[in-house]
């Protein structure tokens, strides 16, 4: 997030896409409900129609995948009418003239017609936005998950560019991350293409640096994704370490991934419960879990926090970090000799730039937002104030694209997934909580009643839902938060295994799959 | 102009800034001014008047939490007549509840009331020991116990779900000690706009909306030992304290003053925590067997077949065969080291997390 989240309660403009924050982020939904009643307005393009919507003053409930067309023509319309912030754009922005030039020629009937919204709706939005003293943007997978991921995120950075609603209080775009410390494992440099702190490693000058700091020169050819890497698995990749992930049951088209562990000579996984991608490795190690480990984690504001051990670990568990350094000197690789949590963070610290003014003492009240240069700095709660990392902000012509499937005679309903407020990413720990069950018993397929009569289901009866990639059978719940045409699963329940279905496409740039779009086939079925 | 700017508290002169409470003076300085319905992370709603100080002018004392300071002021928390009052009220309080002794992990706040009480020796005596009797015991849910027979109508729970969570799930007419409790409860909270984020029950000072999940270890020996950490759910980082007894989680609380979170949970953060002693965690090292089954495996070999594994791996196919795979959920020294293991270890950049699902 460009923005702190208590900057959430500071818009008075709020412009939410692809987020569902009242299940996904309940706590910063409380902010942005607060803002609300304050007389903020809100603005949220959904395929669904989410509780947020419900509080909306906007609605546009785009198809799926379409989200592009949508800003393209909010884009169309500030510059059309003139609303972009001329200042802004003048002192702080380049390739002006390109996006403007681009987006002029956009046919809102065109944006009409892609995204399934009246004109006037997309104008109210894009009026309102570009009208705002403090006009701020959140996002999450809804975003991302698609093979225009990068795309999606670049109209979003145009619309901030150019309306300047950026850098300043109560403004911002502002990703909302999934997972407690996602943030933190791209923070610590468990990314392709950057080291710790975000250090490109194509960069000679950190090739340098890191040679002289782990002792062996690493290439300056990014790696490989995670996706690329299970692709390749049984030609190229036959070793795997993977910590604390259930690979078979997070990941798309599952099929595949599961032929793609068996293949490999050697895996090795990491987890507190056996899972299901652990029951196809060769070793598996037990990790502590929360509660038992102390460490760190960033939040998705980049707030540096300790997390402290309150129980002894189960059984014979040990914490990641000891876990990985115990095969590193079985391997002979040097730099591994900690002795506690605090030593390998006080190193991450050393290493990073943006963590430099930290260390673990520092951060024991979790009031730092990173950057942090500097033992002398207070941090940095709002980015880009001033000045970009890199000068200017880069005004950038996207073109829309399908899906990489869309609906057809044969897969006639398009499939979108996500999470719920009661679950969380496949169950492991939610699923072993007492009581969630009380809420969330089973997997739902959320359809509208139209649709359940039309393909001749019955509310909480059961659906067999096929795309080219597999099938699965669900229970039905009919519901107009789905619109017609669309339904809705998550992918928290093993025994529905929806990621069989997904996985239709990756974005070329960052690899993340395709999850919010599949476009699938639905008819009664027999109770499993 | 000074006197502009302060008020006359206890005999000094303190200043204030502008929109600031008697009672936010008061606690600034440290008065121990007692309070029920007060909650400072909600409007003051000047109900219990047990925040009662006598304020110069004024012929009876007045509620000092939904007083604002205008400068010159003069003003008196402890004297014997407000004291008085205070004990007063506090045994009309006690009188009318079945129980002042409620277990700490019914909620954060659940000791208020019975601290009160016993801090004014405000005990009558005629109502005590135990009794049964919740007052909603047909609503099943799992989380939130709901004992009206202990509602003192503060209406904090209320408040909290509407000015801070914006559900609006939960409502109280009338107002003061003397109006019986009805609410759109009258249902369970399943079939209400309820997400069971648990706020009502840690802002109730008294337990009548208790944490039934933490109240199951009531019985279990030991005193409650808090630990501050962070929820290991989404990536707002609310902060929580777990709760234990004897090397045993026993519940979780809001931390009221987490930066990220400011009190504020959701379901999974308040209540998804006993995965964590789950008999079915992974307690030893497994290695699969020549005959293909996992077994338990002490440290040394689970650890000596991972990386001999990783070696011949690379013997056969060259260090570009291994990737590795950071985990979102595990703190940043377990992706700091893998990352490193990659990287000092084969030289390549084959690392990766699972953001990309
Ligand atoms: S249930 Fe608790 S918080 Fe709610 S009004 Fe009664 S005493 Fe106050
Ligand atoms: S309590 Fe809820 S909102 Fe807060 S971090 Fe945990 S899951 Fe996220
Ligand atoms: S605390 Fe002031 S009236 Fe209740």
């Amino acid at each position: 997030m460009s923005n702190p989240l208590e900057d959430m309660e500071k818009p008075d403009v709020i412009f939410c896409i692809g987020t569902n924050m009242t299940e996904c982020h309940p706590v910063a939904a409380t902010r942005l409900k607060r803002a609300l009643a304050g007389g903020a307005k809100l603005i949220v393009a959904d395929p669904r129609k989410i509780r947020l919507a419900d509080i909306s003053d906007v609605y546009l409930p785009l198809r799926v995948g379409s989200d592009v067309a949508l800003l393209l023509g909010m884009g169309h319309v500030i510059v059309r009418d003139g609303l972009e912030n001329t200042g802004f754009v003048e002192e702080r922005t380049t390739n002006f003239e390109a996006v403007r030039d681009h987006l002029r020629q956009v046919d809102m009937g065109w944006v009409s017609e892609i995204t399934g919204l009246p004109a006037a709706d997309v104008e109210r939005a894009a009026r309102l936005y570009a009208g705002a003293e403090r006009g701020a943007l959140y996002y999450t997978l809804g975003i991302t998950e698609h093979i225009c991921g990068v795309d999606n995120v670049q109209s979003l950075c145009n619309l901030v560019l150019l309306t300047g609603h950026i850098g300043r209080e109560g403004t911002g775009i502002n990703p909302m991350r999934g997972q407690d410390n996602i943030q933190g494992a791209g923070d610590c440099g468990a990314l392709p293409n950057n080291y710790a702190g975000f250090q490109p490693v194509d960069d000679p000058a950190n090739q340098q640096k890191f040679k002289e700091l782990y002792g062996r020169e690493v290439s300056l050819e990014r790696g490989m994704t995670k996706v690329t890497a299970l692709e390749r698995c049984g030609e190229s990749v036959f070793g795997m370490i993977i910590d604390g992930e259930n690979t078979l049951v997070s990941d798309p088209d599952r099929h595949h991934c599961e032929r793609a562990l068996k293949s490999l000579d050697h895996l090795v996984v990491i987890d507190i419960f056996l899972t299901e991608t652990g029951e196809l490795a060769d070793v598996v190690l037990p990790a502590t879990a929360w509660g038992e480990t102390d460490g760190v984690c960033s939040n998705t504001e980049r707030r540096v926090q300790r997390l402290r051990a309150a129980v002894p670990p189960a059984g014979e568990s040990k914490p990641d970090w000891w876990i990985v350094s115990q095969i590193a000197q079985r391997l002979n690789i040097d730099g591994f000799e900690y002795e506690s949590a605090r030593d390998v963070f006080n190193e991450l610290c050393a290493v990073s730039p943006i963590y430099n003014g930290l260390d673990w003492e520092r951060i024991a009240e979790g009031e730092y937002h990173w950057p942090v240069p500097d033992k002398d700095h207070a941090g940095t709660p709002i980015l880009h104030q001033g000045e970009f990392k890199n000068g200017r902000g880069i005004l950038t012509v996207v073109s829309y694209r399908d899906p990489a499937e869309t609906i057809s005679a044969e897969y006639p309903v398009w499939l979108t997934t996500g999470r719920r407020l009661e679950s969380y990413h496949t169950r492991t720990q939610t699923g072993r909580a007492q009581g969630i069950d009380y809420l969330l018993p089973e997997e739902l397929l959320e359809i509208h009643p139209d649709d359940v009569a039309t393909y001749g289901l019955e509310d909480g009866g059961w659906a067999k839902m096929a795309s080219p990639r597999g099938e699965v059978i669900i229970r039905v719940r009919a519901t107009d938060r789905s619109p017609p045409g669309t339904v809705f699963s998550s992918f928290a329940f093993d025994d529905v295994p929806v990621n069989v279905l997904t996985g239709s496409g990756y974005d070329p740039i960052t690899h993340t799959a395709e999850m919010k779009v599949c476009p699938v086939r639905i008819e009664a079925a027999e109770a499993p | 102009m000074a006197d502009r700017y302060t008020i006359n508290l206890d005999g000094s002169d303190v200043a204030f800034a502008d929109g600031e409470t008697l009672y936010e003076i008061a606690e600034r300085h440290r008065k121990e001014v007692p309070t029920l319905c007060y909650d400072p992370r909600l409007e003051a709603f000047g109900a219990c008047r047990l925040c009662v100080v006598e304020l110069e002018g004024a012929r009876n004392p007045v509620a000092s939490c939904t007083t604002l300071a205008t400068p010159g002021m003069t003003v008196r928390t402890g004297t014997d007549k407000v004291e008085r009052y205070r004990k007063t009220l506090l045994e009309l309080v006690a009188s009318e509840n079945r129980e002042i002794d409620v277990d700490p992990l019914a909620g954060h706040a659940s000791q208020e009331l019975k601290a009160l009480v016993d801090r004014y020796e405000a005990r009558t005596g005629r109502f005590q020991g135990r009794q049964s009797g919740a007052s909603r015991e047909d609503d099943a849910n799992p989380f939130i116990l709901r004992d009206y027979d202990l509602c003192i109508s503060c209406n904090r729970c209320v408040r909290v779900c509407a000015e801070r969570e914006g559900d609006y799930a939960i409502s109280v007419k009338g107002r003061g000690f003397d109006t019986q409790i009805t609410t759109e409860f009258s249902g369970p909270l399943e079939d209400s706009d309820c997400t069971f984020c648990g706020q009502c029950v840690h802002t109730c000072p008294t337990g009548a909306l208790a944490d039934r999940k933490a109240l199951r270890h009531a019985d279990v020996p030991g005193e409650i030992e808090k630990t501050r950490t962070i929820c290991p759910y989404c990536g707002v980082g609310c902060s929580v304290d777990i709760m234990t007894k004897d090397d045993r989680i026993v519940g979780v609380q809001p931390a009221m003053d987490g930066p990220a979170n400011l009190g504020a949970l959701c379901v999974k953060g308040q209540f998804a925590y006993d995965f964590v002693q789950h008999e079915e965690r992974l307690k030893t090292p497994l290695v699969r067997g020549d005959d293909g089954v996992l077994r338990p495996a002490s440290w040394d070999d689970a650890l000596d077949r991972a990386a001999e594994g990783f070696r011949r791996v690379e013997r056969k196919h060259g260090p570009a065969a291994i990737f590795g795979v950071a985990s979102g959920r595990a703190p940043h020294e377990a992706a700091y080291a893998m990352q490193k293991l990659m990287r000092a270890g084969w030289g390549l950049n084959h690392i990766d997390n699972c953001s990309r699902a």
